[in-house]
């Protein structure tokens, strides 16, 4: 059935003094929101439109395809372990760390992020009972499965799958460098995905802009939520992009265009066609959308680092208004960048790109600067999600840091295309979607399954990963400035670089060994669940202030709105948010009423 | 300024990893490399620091509530402007040495045409001389030291990368348009180089070598076996048989053909790329 | 909503900038061009709320016209209750299979271009009937 749902508060407060109640539906009297709604079973997860049910599939599915490229890139490190391994074929390399690259980035990081995370916990966070368009949402999740489904199948065709790396260069993806199946099935993947990722930008900004609760203005968004709409807004910048440059390939292989390729050009009189394609052309729609495509990974893992330091310590993000421009000016950077990933071909405005990438570090420097902020003068509790977040800013900083000198094209001439490239991506994709997405992952699972997941596991996880993590990266970084390129399946043995090779090996192990805590961890909590409550963390935003789960259409009461820490304010009112330029300090207002404005 | 003296006195502090530099534009690079490298450890130290110190210092201690400040506009200026001036002074020192890492002169010593392809280089001289090899059969540049080195870099199918990494340098090697640069090389000596950008099946064994060696030792080198190769044209390294595609849409041929060594593939600059490659 | 004006505004004007000065500084058309769509792009909703938020505080709608102010709507108000936010918020589609249906359709339709064209007979009656339900559902307020 439809629900069509008034907001709650629409009677008077009871003797309780809770928040008044939600009357659900046409008329029912208000349930405990335990009552089932619709079908159940195989047929509920086919044809549910609820924002909880679709951000959990998404999850649950990421996760796998996490699992599975995970995997891969064992093989891959097994493969380099020694220089001349003969564990995989040439051709069996080059296809894993296609698949490795485009499973994490475009089936893992990002429909994690904001199709898992941020569907369900953005509609949570802003006081709505569901997101703005919802069968818009069942179809993006029903686009990023059957994507993800088509860029898998290219395993199972003759010729195997792409093996052009993740970015497709063309002309090595056009139809006669790279034939069959495969390397269709990956482009036409990206484009299915693509769109399930341009509806849920739709579904977030519509959700953000226009469903916030009573009182919810802007300046009192969680800064999830915040990061949320700014992605909402780089997704629907960035990937049109992509789906345009991905279909006029797919033109390229098959129906005879020449957009991207040069071959063919015949000399006319000693002039050349006019119709000539050209290579850079994919080069530049390709970062103009993969560019803004990693700040779509990054912004939304900021935003649950963002989340989880406040709670941990006791205290207020720092610097909300800060942390809110450094988003946007971060977002803005982002989309005139993209050309630092073509700094070496001798073609692109050098300067240009080099000042607005160097740029980047100031927003990205204020909100780190606002991270520690944070936790000044806090009372820092270290649950397993805050030491994944702490984790996250070690990995990033580096990761940032060495961005900070591929900005800089001299030094890029020297070091594009090597280990050094591949280790600098890794800390940061690492920091942010692995170290940042499970601290995420540990924070609200016990909102979204009522139960805790084990400290004790959970400790375990985050050091053998923290541990792995710098294992596996730091070698790359010093292979890589001794002249290792990148995407070699061997490499010569009388260079040195076996050792560093064999390290880095051993690290990504441990990685491994850290994730089968994580799946332990999961199988130990659901088979004998310690209860969570409604806020098990004392935490401050929204969500926290309904049950665990949350109940159909999100809420049966809510508190009054007065800042950005609403359920912090309920429950403490001695401790009172104060809204940004009225003072540092609290003076214990009861009833959480401000009068003058921002 | 601060990071151009410590550029200055850089021939004293640590490599920090990187390569010193077989050519005059490869130190300015190392130069620049150590600097940012100083910056990374001092702004990034810092702030490992910072870290470090909040994790030690405010671990919980009691249940007391902390301060629950939410902005300092003060502190939040500071660390808004500093970090702009640190960029400021990074780009103008990664400009100055950009500027002399993509400079072209107007009269090199040696002109060096390059073309890549699926697997391997192509080395075209002025005089006709061809240096061709593929994969593992690495084909050596005879370069002259001490004197400018122009390379024209082009590719015959996909893209590839011309990388040196004692030069600490690497340039695309792309289809459609050519793309210039040059070096000089300080010291006699064999430098390996390898293809970087990812073009197909045998990526990882495209070799190649560039030997410097004195410029009299150069023209010897270069006369002689111009007169060889003119002689004795079966000498000189094949080409795939199955090149997928090449810049003027006929197979390249290079038996007895001396004079169309420079020609080749230059009718097609393509777009405006070519152009700006010599900022 | 006046946040979300000067916020798409903002972001977009210095889209603008930045895309006038690199088209005039390196003359490459192609990423001249995606900085002016990104410019344009946000021209749209953001100036759909800028007027959106002068009409709700009684300006001028543009330059005629006499619209009474009605104020913020409650989620941009700092000081709404609860009970300011009654009424219908919207409609909720509970469940709904077209949605599967849909993705279904395109995922058949896409494998029809790198399989064989005789898949596309499978996709497109897909796409088509799922489009036909969504329809029929809006329109009935509940499932079909």
């Amino acid at each position: 059935m439809t629900d069509v749902i008034a907001p709650p508060g629409t009677h008077e407060p009871t003797e309780l003094h809770l928040p008044p109640e939600v009357p659900l539906g046409d008329g029912h009297e208000p349930h405990g929101g335990h009552e089932e709604h619709g079908p159940t079973g195989i047929l509920k997860w086919l044809t549910s439109t609820d924002h909880k049910v679709i951000g959990l599939s998404y999850m649950i599915t990421a996760i796998v395809i996490f699992y599975i490229s995970g995997i891969m890139a064992l093989f891959m490190r097994l493969q380099l372990a020694t220089p001349h391994s003969s564990l995989l074929t040439f051709s069996q390399y080059n296809a894993l760390f296609t698949m490795h690259g485009g499973l994490m980035l475009y089936l893992f990081a990002g429909p994690f992020a904001f199709g898992g995370l941020a569907n369900y916990i953005v509609p949570l966070q802003v006081g709505a009972p569901d997101m703005a368009f919802p069968r818009l949402n069942a179809l993006s999740y029903w686009l990023y499965l059957t994507g993800s489904i088509t860029m898998l199948l290219g395993f199972f065709v003759a010729g195997g799958a792409a093996q052009f790396g993740w970015v497709a260069y063309a002309p090595l993806s056009s139809a006669t460098s790279s034939p069959g199946a495969g390397p269709d099935l990956f482009l036409m993947g990206i484009a299915l995905t693509g769109f399930s990722a341009i509806f849920t930008g739709v579904n977030l900004c519509g959700t953000i802009f226009y469903l916030r609760a009573p009182g919810m203005t802007m300046f009192r968004m969680p800064i999830f939520t915040w990061n949320m709409l700014v992605t909402g807004i780089l997704i629907l910048i960035a990937f049109p992009v992509l789906t345009a440059a991905v279909v006029m390939l797919f033109c390229d292989r098959h129906f005879g265009t020449h957009i991207y390729t040069a071959t063919g050009c015949h000399l006319v009189n000693g002039h050349a066609m006019v119709s000539c394609g050209s290579p850079l052309l994919w080069q530049n729609l390709f970062w103009f959308f993969g560019h803004p495509e990693v700040y779509i990974l990054a912004l939304p893992f900021f935003g649950i680092v963002t989340e989880v330091l406040p709670v941990f310590s006791r205290r207020p993000v720092f610097g909300y208004k800060g942390m809110v421009f450094a988003t946007m000016a971060i977002a803005a950077l982002s989309t005139g960048v993209w050309a630092h990933h073509m700094f070496t071909t001798g073609a692109v405005l050098l300067p240009f790109f080099s000042i607005l990438s160097l740029l980047i570090a100031v927003p990205t420097g204020i909100k780190f600067f606002n991270w520690i902020g944070t936790m000044w003068h806090g009372q820092l509790t270290f649950t397993t999600p805050m030491l994944f977040s702490i984790g996250f800013l070690f990995a990033f900083l580096m990761g940032g840091v060495t961005g900070i000198m591929l900005a800089s094209p001299p030094i890029d001439f020297a070091v594009h295309d090597t280990y050094f490239v591949v280790a600098h991506f890794h800390q940061v994709l690492v920091g942010t979607a692995v170290f940042g997405g499970f601290a995420g992952v540990y924070y609200w699972y016990p909102k979204m399954f009522g139960r805790m997941l084990r400290e004790s596991l959970g400790k375990w996880h985050f050091w053998l990963l923290f541990i792995g993590f710098w294992v596996t990266f730091m070698p790359q970084y010093v292979v890589g400035l001794l002249g290792m390129p990148r995407r070699v399946a061997s490499y010569p043995s009388n260079l040195g670089w076996q050792s560093y090779n064999l390290v880095s090996t051993v690290g990504a192990f441990i990685i491994a060994a850290s994730f089968a805590f994580l799946l332990v961890n999961f199988v130990v909590s659901w088979r004998k669940p310690i209860p969570a409550g409604d806020n098990p963390w004392d935490a401050h935003t929204l969500e926290w202030f309904t049950t665990s789960p949350p109940p159909h259409h999100n809420y049966t009461h809510l508190p009054p709105i007065r800042s950005e820490r609403p359920t912090w304010d309920y429950n403490h009112p001695d401790a009172l948010t104060v809204p940004h330029g009225k003072g540092v300090h609290t003076n214990g207002k009861a009833n959480g009423k401000v009068t003058a404005s921002v | 300024m601060a990071l151009g003296a410590l550029l200055l006195t850089g021939c004293q502090l640590p490599t920090f990893g990187a390569y010193k530099g077989a050519t005059s534009q490869a130190r300015s690079t190392f130069h620049l490399w150590q600097g940012f490298f100083i910056a990374g450890i001092i702004v990034g130290g810092f702030t490992l620091l910072l870290i470090t110190w909040v994790i030690f210092r405010y671990r919980r201690r009691s249940d007391e509530m902390p301060r629950q400040t939410q902005y300092h506009t003060v502190t939040e200026i500071f660390y808004t402007v500093v970090p702009i001036l640190i960029v400021i002074g990074l780009f103008v020192a990664t400009v100055l040495v950009e500027n002399t890492v993509t400079a072209v002169e107007p009269n090199p010593a040696a002109k060096i045409d390059v073309y890549a392809f699926q697997w391997g280089w192509e080395f075209s001289y002025p005089n006709g001389v061809k240096v061709i090899g593929q994969t593992t059969d690495a084909p050596t540049m005879m370069v002259p030291t001490g004197q400018t080195v122009r390379i024209t870099l082009r590719s015959y199918d996909v893209l590839h990368g011309f990388y040196v990494p004692e030069f600490n340098f690497s340039r695309y090697a792309s289809p459609g348009y050519y793309t210039e640069f040059d070096f000089n090389v300080l010291h006699d000596g064999v430098y390996r180089g390898q293809c970087t950008q990812l073009c197909g099946l045998y990526h990882s064994l495209m070799f190649f070598n560039v030997r410097s060696v004195s410029p009299s030792a150069y023209r010897t080198w270069l006369r002689v076996t111009g007169a060889y190769q003119r002689t004795h044209p079966n000498s000189i390294g094949q080409l795939p048989a199955d090149l997928h595609a090449n810049i003027n849409g006929t197979v390249p041929s290079y038996s007895g053909n001396s004079g169309n060594s420079g020609n080749s593939g230059s009718g097609n600059t393509g777009n405006t790329g070519g152009a700006l490659s010599g900022d | 909503m006046k946040v979300s004006a000067v916020f798409l505004l903002l972001l977009r004007t210095f889209f603008g900038i930045v895309g006038l000065v690199y088209w005039f500084w390196s003359y490459e058309d192609g990423g001249g061009l995606m900085l002016l769509g990104v410019t344009l792009l946000g021209f749209l909703p953001g100036l759909y709320y800028f007027f959106w938020h002068r009409r709700f505080h009684g300006h001028k709608y543009f330059f005629w016209g006499n619209i009474p102010a009605a104020g913020d709507r409650p989620s941009d108000r700092e000081d709404a209750e609860m009970a300011d936010g009654a009424g219908v918020i919207d409609a909720f589609p509970g469940s709904s299979i077209w949605p599967f249906v849909l993705g279904m359709g395109a995922f058949t339709t896409v494998l029809a271009l790198i399989f064989g064209i005789w898949l596309a007979f499978i996709g497109v009656p897909l796409i088509l009937t799922a489009l036909a339900g969504v329809t029929a559902e809006s329109r009935r307020g509940g499932n079909v």
